[in-house]
């Protein structure tokens, strides 16, 4: 779990701008991820997490800007990135003629790091039958298929795109238990982007919100968690529009009380309410959701913020 | 060792198991010299980052909850019992705070309080 190995920095994307014809697909994304943590990103569908995941595998020529994954180009050096990176899909797309064992032997070639005891491991805990063809596994089984051959050769980067998306618990909990594991070994990494954010908060060391191509927020869980707080503000007199106070994402309220999600070291946040002419009568913490909403919701108090 | 997360209350993850762990040792569920499941177990088990149980683990040792034996392993510490009172009534005071601020927003006062606990223990 501490930074082992050559470089602390795994993943390393700068100044890097995509555009498909008219649309911003990624807009100067900066972006490391250090080595033996989970990084995660999320966003609404469309805002670029799954360009962003594919110009980490080189399976997008950068245009503008840098990527580097183990400090190569994953586009000029498939062979030596991508044999060090696990990937999973959405839309785990696996031959669907292919019985599991097949499929086994198949991914097996490609990489010298296989672990046969592994392989055979994941397969009996995820109760994978060998001779069962993959087109005529459940959706939640072609996930777990998917996942063993992206974990048995041990790569020291798993990346997994929307790897929860549209499964069963049981499977999200397989999966999830996976990214766990991988990071248990010391120095492995893991990129995932998920819109379940209790997921990520489970999971996540670092968190990246990613909102029309632009990254709004990239930090420490550990630090979002700490740095945001609900307050419900009681005014005097009753108010139609809400307060503008430094700190303060996204406002709900009316009349006496308004609530907002605020941002900031704590005491500036109180100094600013007092200020105000207001007392703070309710304060919690948030959990990433609340975050979440309060950054997309509203881009215009976003800026006003930073 | 029985840790139970919940969403809830937005108490983050290392908080909630520190918390557990400290009241699992104040009500004597955890004994001086029991050891922790290793943080990759119960990372496992509770299906989160391995880095918050570290963490946790952390603040239970600064606390002087727990005692790290060498490489081995986390062990309740010996000088448990001065802190598990300390502890008992730090878990109260939360309590008693929350009921006063409940009190004051019904307006009532503290000595009425007072009087309603002294009832409600001869009820009991």
């Amino acid at each position: 779990m501490i930074a082992t190995g050559s470089s602390p920095i795994v993943i390393d994307m700068q100044g890097v701008t995509r555009r498909f014809g008219a649309t911003i697909a990624l807009n100067n994304i900066c972006l490391s991820v250090p080595r033996g943590c989970v990084f995660g990103l999320v966003g609404v569908n469309g805002s670029g997490k799954t360009t962003l995941i594919k110009h980490v595998l080189g399976l997008l020529r950068t245009e503008t800007g840098s990527v580097r994954v183990f400090e190569r180009d994953p586009v000029a050096d498939p062979v030596n990135v991508l044999s060090r990176i696990g990937y999973l899909s959405e839309e785990n797309d696996l031959p669907a003629w292919m019985t599991v064992a097949e499929l086994i032997r198949y991914t097996r070639a490609f990489y010298p790091g296989w672990r046969d005891d592994y392989a055979e491991e994941l397969r009996q805990s995820f109760g994978l039958e060998a001779g069962a063809r993959i087109g005529t596994l459940s959706k939640g089984q072609q996930a777990r298929a998917g996942l063993l051959v992206a974990l048995a050769y041990r790569p020291e980067l798993l990346v997994l795109d929307e790897p929860s998306s549209g499964l069963d618990p049981l499977v999200r909990r397989d999966i999830l238990g996976a990214i766990v594991r991988i990071i248990a070994d010391e120095g492995r990494t893991v990129l995932f982007s998920s819109h379940l954010l209790d997921e990520m908060e489970r999971v996540a060391d670092y968190v990246a919100m990613i909102d029309k191509g632009r990254i709004v927020l990239s930090a420490a869980m550990n630090d979002i968690q700490a740095s945001h707080r609900r307050l419900t503000l009681r005014f005097e007199q009753a108010r139609s529009q809400p307060p503008a106070l430094a700190g303060a994402l996204a406002w709900e309220g009316a009349g006496h009380e308004w609530t907002a999600v605020c941002h900031g070291p704590i005491d500036e946040v109180r100094a600013a309410v007092s200020a105000s002419g207001a007392r703070i009568v309710e304060e919690h913490g948030v959990g990433l959701d609340a975050v979440f909403v309060a950054r997309m919701s509203r881009p215009s108090a976003m800026a006003q913020a930073e | 060792m029985q840790i139970h997360l919940t969403h809830q209350d937005r108490v983050p993850t290392y908080l909630q198991i520190v918390n557990q762990v400290k009241y699992l040792v104040a009500s004597g569920r955890l004994k001086a010299g029991e050891e922790l499941p290793p943080i990759r177990a119960l990372a496992e088990q509770l299906v989160i980052n391995p880095n918050t149980v570290a963490r946790a683990y952390r603040e239970l040792e600064t606390a002087g909850v727990v005692a790290k034996r060498s490489t081995t392993g986390t062990y309740v510490s010996d000088a448990g019992s001065p802190l598990a009172r300390r502890e008992r009534l730090k878990l109260l005071t939360e309590r008693i705070d929350a009921l006063l601020v409940e009190a004051r927003q019904l307006n009532v006062g503290t000595d009425e309080i007072i009087d309603l606990l002294r009832q409600r223990d001869k009820s009991l």
